[in-house]
């Protein structure tokens, strides 16, 4: 979170007039709408939520157990902001952006205490500086002026910010400096340095929206082959506990070729977050080799954190994808879980005694969720360049059912749905994502992509994939009556041609270190593979050859096996060699 | 100190006074009564002259003339390691007889929340001796687990099992001098007769002397079922992050707690959330099952197993609902295992543990366990899909393999989850039964495990003697 250093706009003191949980009343402060203030003698973090007559309501950050009516509040006069610059790549904050490894060094304890505040980037730790600009030039708001090696991955690049006016270089310095030193100035007298501020609950102003034309490849192969999701794009998870939310989210954070990665933990696990502090610097980039942290931002306001802070983590996590966005950069999104978000909005609207909405979410939840994604997009930049934010939301409907309201509005605006099924988790087939249900509204744009960069026929061989389980989806509700040998023999066939699209194709071991990830072109072979197996198949079984037998050859089995296999293309060659060969010996 | 006579509403649990002094948020009040009774509770909302007040014991005997004495803090527990062995009440106060209790320190009851950075990830495999747990949803130190139960089903007796059965095998194996073992039990509303079968388990077993006791039973206040789980876990940390100790903390009947939450919302008149439970219930509930775990640096460790009994075997209901989107896993009861005579009836199959994947394998359990579990899961959700279409078919209609697969998933329950309450399997046991089972099955059909594996571990007799057996019926 950003300090407010601006001592002119501090004002008068206010009262405490009321304390109710994470809502706080204050009489007499002279305050704006969405102020940071400071409460209590112990100086805890809020944000004014409501102006009435001479009392303002505050939503606090931090816990209020003690916290009682006469103490002061003391406003900062500035909007909650956080600190963009060099740093916050490799951090891990808290809703307000307070680095929580220095929260814990400040607090001396494993245990959040109070009252704590601390700058989102590091104040003091110098960066060299490279300009990219010289005396005389002149730049507008968005230009990049200088680079930074911010960490082994990503250059970070230091531009003008948005909401200066721009103009001549008249100064440029080159080296060694803190984020606050000043690296360039303007003929108007502006200052750039390395550290900008922007406050959260604002986008951050680009250019035009762009149709996306790229996927985001996520190495997981029912998103990049049945249900892709484009650069710029949004998707939702909902499902109920246990149907791995969570695990496709840090899915996609380990493995799509983003450039940035924020992965926000919304009111969820403390362990999980753990887990990603642990795992990321040790895991490698697909891309670059170089660890995962190294292009990862974290914002971890766990289930209990402060709710209110838990608000305003989505915000925080946005604004820093908008920045890195704003570099050109191919950001992804993950808010896991923006359920618990939403019921933030719901617990805080519900002390202020607003009218509610749908059960209990307040009015503005539709709109709420509609500007967080409208953040997402492929955008043309000010400064000509081309940066993107794809967005992927977990929701966490109650008892599993989705027409609850969070995932009803969260459906009318992405245009990717991964829609998580318990029963497949009970079977363990995961990722339990429901194939009949799930959408990508991306897939044509992206077409001509696949065609380029994996397989010419890619499009018509995923509609195979995916007629075939049509046609199994089918089939199995007159299984349920009669049983399966009761079908024709084609349609035995079909099942059993579908059975490996399910478990050999669809299914992926998260927890399996080759399975894990699977490059776009081997999700395409393993595909081949399995529809070989049905083209083959079908041939002998026009010329007599009996379901059984096609279905008993050995190679059969062996398609199961092509997610773990490492050397994956001689693999699926052999395999494929093996299947023609031992299907055309039975006639 | 100073006295207020000044109420001016008593409502339900609620109690409303005019005050002139700032009073803080959460404090803890004194009312006593004008028969002489003292009477604890706690501030739920504090603005400018009137505080509402929640008492714990309910507001039975205070009227206009009782006095209201604020204590000026937050509600703390005493703490000492000579908790061990104790019984209290649901307030934290002896019960048993026993001395004074002359803390070492008094902590805030409420807890502060762990910094997910200073968290250590939980991966060290607990041998419950369960084979429905260690097979196939491990229990790790650090994790919270809940039980999801019904009414009338042996949730105790599973809970006492893993209290009496749970060892880090590693730990034993290497002759290492670990951490001590204790045992909080915090009971919430449950029968005097459940609270019995209790305490009779860790007499007997010796477990009381390791363990500290918090008992609110049914006809103990239902308020102070807030403070229970509380004054637990605060012992809890303690005892974990400052004694060492590795923890395990039994809370029941996590239905109670939330009853009685429902119960202060309604006297609040706040708007209800589902079904009429209040909206913040996921982040109080968060509030306790958070306060598991490991934390860096520090040797002890805390592990929760909360029971809840799932209204009407409901698990979409808020309680069971709420927790599970909170807890690392549960471990479900089912009524039809029960009444099958399976001991204890876990139903595997809607059960979880979200800290198995790291805390098994080479090393910590066995190299074979990923595979064997993931296949015995497959396994068993096949057989269970089977049942339904046998009874419209009939056997004869199924194929082979088919039949093979329903014969697996009766074997599976009645041999690998049916074990009794008084047998205790180590992980080697509990893989080696899941190898048999396995065995019935084709070769080709285990494509979930690796064909190495299948080599080392499979029983090449076993499937054929069960066709034999088969085409005898
Ligand atoms: N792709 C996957 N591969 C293997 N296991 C998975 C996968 N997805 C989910 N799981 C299993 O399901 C469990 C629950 O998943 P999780 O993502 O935590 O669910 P949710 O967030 O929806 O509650 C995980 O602990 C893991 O055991
Ligand atoms: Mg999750």
């Amino acid at each position: 979170m950003s300090q407010a250093q601006d001592t002119e706009t501090v004002q008068e003191d206010g009262i405490i007039n009321s304390v109710s949980g994470p809502v706080v009343t204050a009489a007499d402060l002279d305050a704006r709408m969405n102020d940071v203030v400071y409460v209590g003698d112990e100086g805890l973090m809020g944000e004014v939520i409501e102006i009435e007559g001479n009392l303002t309501t505050i939503q606090v950050y931090e816990e209020t157990s003690g916290v009682g009516p006469g103490e002061p509040v003391e406003n900062t006069g500035e909007p909650l902001s956080v600190d963009l610059g060099p740093g916050m790549l490799d951090s891990i904050y808290d809703g307000v952006q307070r680095p929580l490894d220095v929260l814990e060094q400040k607090m001396g304890s494993a245990f959040l205490d109070r009252g704590v505040d601390a700058p989102g980037i590091d104040l003091e730790k110098t960066w060299e500086f490279t300009p990219e600009v010289s005396e005389g030039e002149t730049v507008e708001p968005g230009d990049v002026v200088g680079t930074v090696p911010e960490t082994v991955t990503i250059e970070h690049k230091v531009m003008v910010p948005p909401d200066y006016e721009g103009g001549e270089v008249v100064s440029v310095e080159e080296g060694s400096f803190s984020v606050e030193e000043t690296v360039v100035e303007l003929s108007t007298g502006e200052e750039i340095s390395m550290h900008q501020e922007w406050p959260v609950r604002e986008a951050r102003p680009a250019g035009e929206k762009m149709t996306p034309t790229d996927p985001l490849v996520t190495g997981q192969r029912i998103q990049d082959g049945l249900f892709p999701l484009a650069k710029g794009g949004t998707a939702a998870i909902p499902g109920p506990f246990g149907s791995g939310k969570t695990v496709t989210q840090q899915q996609l954070a380990k493995w799509s070729d983003a450039d940035i990665v924020v992965y926000i933990g919304c009111g969820e696990r403390g362990n999980e977050m753990t887990e990603v502090i642990e795992d990321f610097p040790e895991l490698p980039d697909p891309q670059t080799g170089n660890p995962l942290m190294a292009r990862t931002c974290l914002i971890a306001n766990t289930s209990n954190m402060p709710v209110a802070a838990r608000e305003s983590c989505i915000y925080t996590g946005i604004t820093i994808a908008e920045y890195y966005r704003d570099m050109g950069y191919d950001v992804a999104l993950m808010a896991d879980s923006t359920s618990r978000w939403a019921e933030a909005m719901r617990e805080i609207s519900s002390r202020l005694e607003e009218m509610p909405g749908e059960e209990g979410y307040p009015a503005y939840l539709a709109a709420s969720l509609s500007e967080f994604y409208e953040r997402a997009g492929l955008f043309q930049l000010f400064n000509g360049g081309v940066g993107s934010i794809s967005v992927v939301g977990a929701v966490s409907p109650p008892g599993g059912d989705f027409s609850e309201p969070v995932t009803q509005n969260t459906l009318r605006i992405v245009k990717t749905f991964w829609a998580l099924d318990s029963d497949l988790a009970e079977k363990r087939h995961f990722p339990s994502i429901n194939w009949n249900e799930s959408y990508s509204l991306y897939s044509q744009q992206l077409d001509p992509w696949y065609r380029e960069n994996v397989a010419q026929d890619y499009p018509e061989v995923r509609q195979w994939a995916v007629d075939v389980l049509d046609e199994e989806a089918e089939l199995q509700e007159i299984v349920q009556l009669v049983g399966k040998d009761a079908l024709p023999e084609d349609q035995q066939l079909t099942l059993e041609v579908s059975r490996y699209i399910r478990e050999a194709w669809l299914q992926q071991d998260a927890f399996n270190d080759t399975d894990t990830y699977c490059e776009p072109e081997k999700t395409y072979r393993m595909l081949q593979a399995i529809k070989t197996f049905n083209d083959e198949a079908f041939n002998a079984l026009e010329a007599g050859v009996p379901v059984e037998e096609i279905s008993n050859i050995d190679a059969a089995p062996q398609l199961n096996r092509m997610g773990v296999a490492e050397e994956w293309n001689e693999f699926i060659d052999d395999l494929e060699n093996s299947i023609e060969e031992q299907i055309r010996e039975l006639y | 100190m100073k006295e207020y006579q000044t109420i001016t509403e008593i409502s339900g649990p609620l109690v409303f006074a005019e005050v002139d002094e700032p009073i803080g948020y959460d404090e803890i009040v004194e009312i006593e009564t004008p028969q002489g009774d003292t009477l604890r509770g706690q501030v739920l909302e504090s603005s400018d002259g009137l505080v509402s007040i929640q008492v714990f014991e309910g507001t039975g005997g205070i009227d206009r003339n009782a006095s209201v004495r604020f204590l000026g803090e937050t509600m703390k527990m005493p703490v000492t390691e000579d908790l061990l062995g104790r019984v209290l009440d649901g307030s934290g106060n002896p019960i048993d007889g026993g001395p004074d209790i002359v803390p070492e320190e008094r902590q805030d009851i409420v807890g502060a929340a762990i910094n997910p950075y200073s968290r250590e990830y939980p991966e060290e495999f607990i041998q419950t001796g369960v084979s429905a747990i260690d097979g196939m949803n491990t229990l790790v130190r650090g994790q919270k687990l809940p039980i999801f139960s019904g009414s009338g089903l042996p949730h105790n007796d599973l809970a006492l099992q893993i209290a009496r059965q749970a060892t880090v095998p590693e730990e034993e194996e290497g002759g290492e001098e670990g951490s001590e073992f204790a045992v909080i039990f915090g009971a919430m509303g449950i029968t005097a007769e459940e609270a019995n079968e209790f305490m009779d388990d860790f007499e007997r077993t010796g477990a009381l002397e390791r363990s500290v006791v918090f008992m609110n039973l049914a006809d103990d206040p239902a308020v102070e079922r807030t403070v229970t789980p509380r004054m637990a876990l605060t012992t809890a940390e303690y005892l974990a992050f400052e004694k060492d100790y590795h923890v395990l903390v039994i809370l029941t009947d996590m239905t109670n707690y939330c009853e009685a939450l429902r119960e202060i919302g309604a006297a609040r008149e706040e708007v209800p959330g589902r079904r009429g439970y209040p909206g913040y219930m996921y982040t109080d509930l968060a509030q306790l099952y958070e306060r598991a775990g490991r934390i860096e640096g520090r040797d002890g460790s805390v592990t929760q197993i909360p029971i809840l009994t799932m209204p009407g075997d409901d698990d979409t209901h808020p309680i069971p609902d709420l927790t599970g989107y909170i807890t690392e896993g549960q471990i479900m009861m089912d009524r039809d295992l029960n009444s099958q005579g399976i001991e204890p009836p876990i139903n595997v199959s809607p059960s979880l543990s979200r800290l198995m994947d790291d805390g098994i394998g080479e090393g910590l359990t066995r190299g074979d366990h990923a595979d064997v579990k993931d296949q015995l899961f497959a396994a068993y959700a096949e057989g269970k899909d089977l049942r339904d279409l046998v009874n419209i078919v009939g056997r004869e209609a199924l194929s082979e393999t088919d039949n093979k697969y329903l014969d697996f998933a009766d074997r599976f329950e009645e041999e690998f989850v049916q074990q009794g309450n008084d047998t205790n399997r180590t992980i080697d046991e509990t893989l080696e039964i899941g190898w048999d089972l396995l065995s019935m099955l084709p070769k080709e059909q285990l494509n979930r495990i690796d064909e190495d594996l299948i080599e080392e571990h499979y029983r090449e007799d076993e499937g054929e003697s069960e066709t034999v057996e088969a085409t005898a019926d």
